[in-house]
């Protein structure tokens, strides 16, 4: 690549590194006020029931409480993830829709004290019929769950590009298949927690582990009917989110309600159990797909059904139903698609995002069918992949624009990174290897709620000295390492090493930042970052420019010197000045170019505080359709990945023993982040494929709601993963930058399956993969030999 | 409520305090101690967030009474760094990679001082093996081993941390 850079590309250890290895980093649960409270929530036991009364007098009663609230005290005003969906009150009122639906909350002197408030409540329930398979929800005289969504339909998409009929008609060759998968969890290793803390001029601190301080900030005020300038939502050190912390959750709400009842700061945690209990984390989904291909498997159309097990509420569930048709626009040209998709409420906790949202097991079938065609057809897979594969500047059928792709460099390095050619046909019975490909938004091209805002802005604030610069973002830090990559971002702009860049980020009062949902903050809030820093810089530049009597056009800085780009500079006046000011001290500047520092103090003395701020939103993206906008983004990432598994033919147990991961990531920040992203995803990606299912007994409770009985991947169950990162220059991108977190989840799922089906044979319609499940495959298989 | 008085040994340093008997380890060191390094992400022994060493052996301080551990050695992440220098297992983590979200981390450290301290040269199976107890959900352990394998040849004087 051409342009080079000094920061950027490199592998820089992460800035809150030592913070966290040290146990300094403060997370929501590590917060302590003097005088803090501790609250609780009161949540049904019944699936659903009607909520005939809440009698909270004895609680009230009990010495150390000092708040109870319920439905009477906060209200009832509605809210949810989208606008055009609030379908939730804090407290219920009228029914109970799932085991874990809140009643009420207390806030006690102590936890102990808090539950026993709890146990003290009366509530009066009338159990009703509850349903909690989607297919028997949907079907007639199915107990009706929400009176304004009859047949328990929470949402339907029906979209066609092209005709998909006329299409199949001409192919040579068409299938049908299914497959379903099991609700996940997000599995983070910290529970959701929530501190509120109130002043004396009636404003609230709410500190939550969230992805999304910003949405939180408005659900919080808009339900509870405060000012939005009353409330500061900030973001501590999160343990983890993956999308089931992209909402405002009961604890916000709760604890600001509480502290503002009390006077008193008041700590809210969820158990594990709770986590599961609030759930929002990744739906089941029942795909089915017919495609059709020429006879030299060009992909002529597909032909999608969805039926997706929402829980009792919607949360992000609108987005979920429209995503789980719309990514699978690409990376492949197929000019026709039908998608049929359909979101069913049921009486279990609601699901919500998760990394990959809406796309995974859509991606995952897919996938599969591509193999399973290939095979009938007797094409090499990844041959078939890439003969149909899109390329920079294509516009999917449902208008997504694929303004960089390294699809094809991804898979040929797959291909060529795992052997494919020497593997492929040739391993032994009971071993076998799988590709998949897939993609992903670097960004929603457009806000949760219906707005013009910028989804990103930043202020950058160079010190007074001139020593060091701040960059505040309300972008949120989740592990993913967006700190690190604005920190990047601003040192390169401003041509100075990462170590004087210290970055604030988390809250509200720092500007809007939409937060870490659908794989925002590298480009979103990067855009902002560098544009903040662009103006920092010219804004000195043009100070030390007038001092020096050239023209600031001539002049950059580079790894925290000035250069000139035109004449010979004579810094010794301000050298002499900034000396004159730093009488007495050792280590000052003394190379023979003017430093970063003295510049920007020459700057601050001509014009006072150095400030530059930057803002972004995308421009107006994708179709006139309904729902178009789900999906759109300013650009995609992409993935591909090869795995090789080995399968007991006796048991059925699978071992997955090696992955070779490629994405492309727009021209990488930080590399090391970036394979820690596509690590952390084929994780992910492998726990939902071979054991994680949140499990339900025949009442609605969880009966595996637990980090023992709900099984995520172990270090011994990873194998070796090797990480090839590709690059693009993504011209929407800040640097060229684009997505990871998410999209490199998609090729796991599929990968594994086909690689299995490669072992055995076996085709396998229902994950996850266990034992039972995949010998009865085998024994299917067998049997049709 | 009848509290027991008792003495924890911390990071080499005596702390006496008052506290109920069903008081757990994690709780003392969190809320008594202020030392809140140690993570609770379960509270039943599944996550091994909350590690911490006592008498050496990694135990999940969420399962053990405060009063168990009284008149044992307690190392906690606070107790690795050498005044403003990191452990070189804390340093290995920072520069390979082996910290995202940073919440098994302290547990994951504590986990691989136990382990190296009994194995310095540690195949890469015993290292999963020694780690099997601390769940990661952020990074696939990929890059946590790499660190692990790291640290072991820096403390064998093999290579030293820049």
């Amino acid at each position: 690549m051409a342009q080079q850079f000094d920061v950027i590309g490199s592998r820089a250890p992460r800035l809150d590194g030592p913070a966290k290895a040290t146990g300094q980093a403060i997370f929501a649960d590590d917060l302590h006020f003097p005088g803090m409270l501790h609250g609780a929530i009161l949540q049904s036991p019944h699936p659903h029931a009607r909520v005939l009364s809440v009698d909270a007098s004895a609680a009230r009663r009990l010495p150390g409480v000092k708040a109870v609230i319920t439905a009477a005290e906060v209200g009832t005003i509605k809210y949810g993830v989208s606008p055009a969906r609030y379908d939730e009150t804090l407290f219920a009122t009228e029914k109970v829709r799932y085991v874990g639906d809140e009643i009420a909350a207390v806030a006690a002197v102590d936890l102990a004290t808090a539950l026993e408030a709890l146990s003290l409540i009366k509530v009066e329930y009338d159990p009703l019929p509850a349903v909690f398979d989607p297919l028997e929800a949907l079907a007639e005289g199915a107990p009706l769950i929400h009176d304004e969504f009859p047949g328990n339909v929470c949402a339907e998409v029906h979209q066609e590009f092209g005709d998909v009929e006329a299409a199949l008609a001409k192919a040579d060759y068409v299938r049908t298949d299914s497959l379903k998968n099991k609700r996940q969890d997000g599995g983070f290793i910290e529970t959701h927690c929530a501190v509120a803390a109130p002043d004396l001029n009636g404003r609230v601190t709410l500190y939550s582990a969230t992805q999304v301080p910003h949405y939180v900030q408005r659900n919080v005020a808009m339900v509870l009917g405060l000012d939005l300038s009353k409330l500061r939502v900030i973001k501590p050190y999160v343990g983890g989110g993956f999308g089931p912390k992209a909402e405002a959750t009961p604890l916000d709400y709760c604890s600001t309600a509480l502290a503002l009842a009390t006077g008193k700061p008041v700590k809210m945690a969820y158990t594990r159990e709770q986590v599961f209990l609030h759930s929002r984390a990744r739906h089941q989904f029942i795909h089915e797909m017919t495609t059709g291909v020429t006879r030299d498997g060009k992909l002529l159309a597909l032909k999608h059904r969805a039926i997706l097990d929402g829980g009792a509420y919607t949360s992000f569930g609108i987005a979920t139903v429209y995503y789980s048709g719309s990514l699978l626009g690409g990376p492949y040209r197929m000019a026709n698609m039908k998608y049929d998709g359909l979101r069913a409420f049921t009486n279990k906790p609601a699901c919500g995002a998760q990394r990959g949202h809406g796309g995974v097991i859509a991606r995952a079938l897919f996938e599969r069918q591509l193999d399973l065609i290939a095979k009938e057809l007797g094409i090499d897979p990844v041959r078939m992949r890439l003969e149909n594969m899109m390329e920079v500047g294509d516009v999917t059928c449902n208008d997504l624009n694929m303004s960089s792709l390294g699809m094809r460099e991804c898979i040929e390095a797959v291909r060529d990174g795992s052997d494919w050619g020497a593997k492929k046909g040739k391993l032994p019975r009971g071993k076998g290897i799988g590709a998949a490909c897939g993609f992903f938004v670097s960004g929603a091209g457009y806000p949760i709620y219906r707005s013009e805002t910028y989804h990103s802005t930043v202020t950058l604030k160079v010190d007074e000295d001139g020593g060091g610069i701040k960059v505040l973002s309300a972008s949120a830090e989740i592990g993913q390492g967006s700190d690190t990559v604005l920190g990047m971002i601003a040192a390169e702009s401003l041509g100075v090493p990462l170590d004087l860049v210290r970055v604030e980020s988390g809250s509200t009062d720092f500007g809007v930042d939409l937060g870490a949902y659908s794989s925002r903050q590298t480009l979103m809030s990067g855009h902002a970052c560098r544009d903040a820093a662009l103006m920092a810089k010219n804004r000195i530049l043009g100070s030390v420019a007038a001092e020096l009597g050239v023209d600031p056009a001539d002049l950059d800085f580079k790894n925290g010197v000035l250069i000139s780009l035109g004449p010979v500079l004579d810094i010794a006046p301000l050298r002499t000045r900034y000396r004159k000011e730093h009488r007495g001290w050792p280590n000052l500047p003394d190379g023979e170019a003017l430093s970063f520092a003295e510049a920007a103090r020459m700057a601050f003395l001509a014009q006072g505080s150095i400030v530059g701020t930057g803002q972004y939103k995308p421009p107006q993206l994708g179709g006139k359709y309904k729902g178009a906008a789900v999906g759109t983004s300013p650009a995609y990432g992409c993935s591909a990945q090869v795995v090789e598994v080995a399968v007991d033919l006796d048991t059925g147990q699978v071992r997955v023993e090696s992955i070779t991961d490629a994405h492309d990531c727009g021209r990488a920040i930080n590399r090391t982040a970036v394979e820690g992203q596509m690590e952390g995803s084929i994780s992910m990606g492998l726990g939902e494929a071979l054991f994680e299912e949140v499990k339900f007994d025949a009442k609605g409770r969880v009966v595996n709601p637990s980090l023992g009985e709900y099984h995520i991947p172990t270090i011994q169950d990873m194998p070796a993963m090797k990480c090839i990162v590709v690059e693009s220059d993504e011209p929407n991108g800040p640097f060229g930058a684009k997505e990871v977190g998410e999209g490199a989840i998609m090729p796991t799922i599929p990968a594994i399956l086909n690689a299995v089906f490669d072992a055995t044979g076996a085709v396998i319609t229902e994950l996850p993969l266990t034992p039972e499940r995949v010998l009865r495959a085998i024994r299917e298989a067998q049997g049709k030999e | 409520m009848n509290k027991l008085a008792l003495t924890l040994n911390v990071n080499g340093q005596d702390y006496d305090l008052l506290c109920e008997p069903s008081r757990t380890l994690a709780q003392a060191l969190r809320e008594d101690l202020g030392l809140t390094g140690t993570k609770v992400g379960c509270g039943v022994g599944d996550c091994g967030a909350c590690t911490v060493l006592v008498d050496g052996q990694t135990v999940n301080s969420c399962l053990v009474l405060a009063t168990q551990a009284a008149g044992k050695a307690i190392v906690t992440i606070e107790g690795l760094a050498d005044g403003p220098k990191l452990h070189p297992i804390q340093e290995a983590f920072v520069e390979h990679g082996a910290i995202q979200c940073g919440f098994c981390s302290p547990g994951m450290i504590l986990s691989a001082k136990a382990l190296l301290d009994a194995n310095p040269a540690p195949s890469e199976l015993e290292i999963r093996q020694g780690l099997s107890g601390n769940l990661c959900r952020c990074t696939g352990y990929q890059k946590i081993v790499q660190a692990v394998d790291s640290a072991a040849r820096t403390l064998r004087g093999e290579r030293t941390v820049g």
